[in-house]
């Protein structure tokens, strides 16, 4: 589904990624993993269109995608969870969702949307009328990605989702990160906590230092030394 | 003093303070989804006052067609301020923004003058009025201030009920997440400033009822609307709304208790006092 091919991209004089290529297939959930100012963010940001590549390209189902901006993006079934969440905070959760939706395409269908996304996550629907900025961090993260879902994508990006979460929270998000594949989308996930997010997903990568370094089975992944003592702390 | 005169003034407060809350909405609108204040806001008004003057009285169309042309004139100078002069600098330091609308108030000031000299110029309108219990309510002011109150409420339903009006409020309060929704945040922009910009011409079609038009006018209307807009929280909008009718009612009741001049005195007093008092606005919470 999702191609990336030899990309290099950076701010200003720094590259953050030097000739990155990843695949994420349909249905599939994909993990990138790595220590902290390793790329992970920059990857996806590119991959949203908010960074231009220097080199590479990058496309979705053949389609190429390199060079287009953010909000285009968007349109090809692509929806960004971007780190720190990043909602609307003084809007209602309502009106957040209702951004989701932003597109014509996503506007048609944002009814039955708004309809699978709360019953996804019930506390949405009771906090409807509440702004986004007075909620808890577990609940922004879950806005943040119910108002991805509003967009219809076909693959969600997601940025460290249990940033700035309590242990028990953290628990809870990537079981709920579970039910929304097991609804049908392609994920692909950049993670701190290696060790949950290799229980979630299919296959990882590893990036360092902008470089992809390893690549693998989750379970692979999980079993090799050092993987385990560099990001598992066992 | 006749209490029915002040009665009559504080009506009359209210009815002027639904036009004053349309151009410093108008204005806050601006603001708060651009950060920019446009200065010359009340010289575009002027503009749109002037197309009504030439549809209607110089070339003797009926009024309506005035205030369509008024309207689509405020829409196209709304657009043309940001395109040509906003945008290129809206990364740049917000003084620069200041100065450059600052700059085009006094290009229009000056544009009109060589055009249209400094004359006073207004549209005749016939329109009854009436008197109620002795005091006395002329149509002049009863129609902009029903018109007004429904642009308000237009505004608000806009801003709240529609898509592009509710990415208005979002992308003041995250322009990349706005981008990640799949809408251009140029876009928005550009729908912004058209609707500021037909704000404009809405408030110069309601003012000509009561005013006569001159290269000068923004310099009447001008720095009380930018007041409005400080005293009521910039980019606060239900605050904005707020102070328009307690400065209004400030100018006419001080204007019937004194003079007119002390009408405007006293409300330029109590807002230097505001601003020690609620820095933040009349409506912003205490810190």
């Amino acid at each position: 589904m999702l191609e990336i091919q030899n990309v290099t991209a950076g701010y200003g004089h720094f590259t953050a990624l030097w000739d990155v290529s990843l695949r994420v297939d349909a249905g599939e959930a994909v993990a990138v993993v790595g220590p902290n100012g390793a790329g992970k963010t920059t990857l996806l940001r590119v991959i949203s269109g908010l960074i231009p590549t220097r080199s590479g390209t990058f496309g979705v189902e053949g389609t190429s995608l390199t060079g287009l901006a953010a909000h285009q993006i968007v349109a090809h079934g692509i929806a960004h969870v971007p780190e720190g969440r990043r909602l609307f905070p003084a809007l209602t959760v309502a009106d957040n969702l209702k951004m989701g939706a932003f597109l014509p395409a996503a506007r048609a269908h944002h009814a039955e949307s708004l309809e699978r996304v709360y019953s996804l996550f019930p506390v949405l629907a009771e906090r409807r009328t509440q702004r986004a900025g007075s909620m808890s961090g577990g609940e922004q993260q879950m806005l943040a990605i119910g108002r991805a879902l509003m967009s219809r994508p076909k693959l969600i990006l997601l940025d460290e989702p249990s940033m700035g979460l309590a242990p028990v929270m953290v628990l809870r998000l990537f079981d709920l990160i579970r039910r929304v594949r097991a609804e049908g989308y392609t994920i692909l996930v950049v993670e701190q906590n290696v060790r949950q997010v290799l229980k979630l997903v299919d296959r990882a990568y590893l990036l360092e230092v902008g470089r992809i370094r390893m690549e693998g089975r989750a379970a692979e992944l999980a079993e090799q030394d050092f993987v385990r003592k560099a990001y598992m702390g066992v | 003093m006749d209490p029915i005169f002040l009665l009559e003034a504080a009506i009359n407060g209210i009815l002027l303070g639904g036009v004053l809350a349309l151009l410093a909405l108008g204005l806050n609108l601006i603001f708060g989804v651009l950060d920019v204040v446009w200065i010359a806001y009340v010289d575009l008004v002027m503009l749109c006052m002037y197309a009504v003057y030439f549809v209607v009285t110089v070339w003797g169309w009926p009024f309506w067609v005035g205030a369509l042309a008024a309207l689509a004139l405020g829409a196209l100078l709304g657009v043309s301020v940001h395109v040509l002069i906003i945008s290129p600098i809206l990364t740049s330091a917000p003084i620069n923004q200041l100065l450059a609308t600052g700059g085009l108030l006094f290009f229009l000031q000056s544009f009109a003058t060589f055009l249209w000299t400094t004359d006073h110029r207004s549209v005749r309108l016939t329109l009854p009025s009436w008197e109620i219990a002795g005091i006395f309510l002329p149509a002049t002011r009863l129609i902009p201030f029903a018109i007004s109150i429904l642009a308000v409420i237009g505004l608000y339903l806009f801003l709240t009920r529609t898509y592009i009006g509710t990415a208005i409020r979002a992308v003041s309060q995250d322009r990349e997440a706005m981008a990640l929704m799949g809408a251009d945040p140029r876009r928005v922009y550009l729908v912004t400033s058209a609707v500021g910009g037909l704000m404009a011409g809405l408030a110069g079609t309601l003012l000509i009822f009561q005013y006569a038009v001159h290269p000068f006018f923004g310099g009447q209307f001008g720095p009380l609307t930018f007041m409005i807009c400080v005293l009521g929280g910039l980019g606060n909008m239900v605050g904005a709304f707020v102070a328009s009718f307690i400065m209004s009612e400030v100018i006419a009741v001080g204007g019937v208790v004194f003079s007119t001049e002390m009408g405007y005195v006293i409300a330029f007093v109590i807002f230097i006092v505001m601003m020690f008092v609620r820095p933040g606005g009349i409506l912003a919470k205490r810190s």
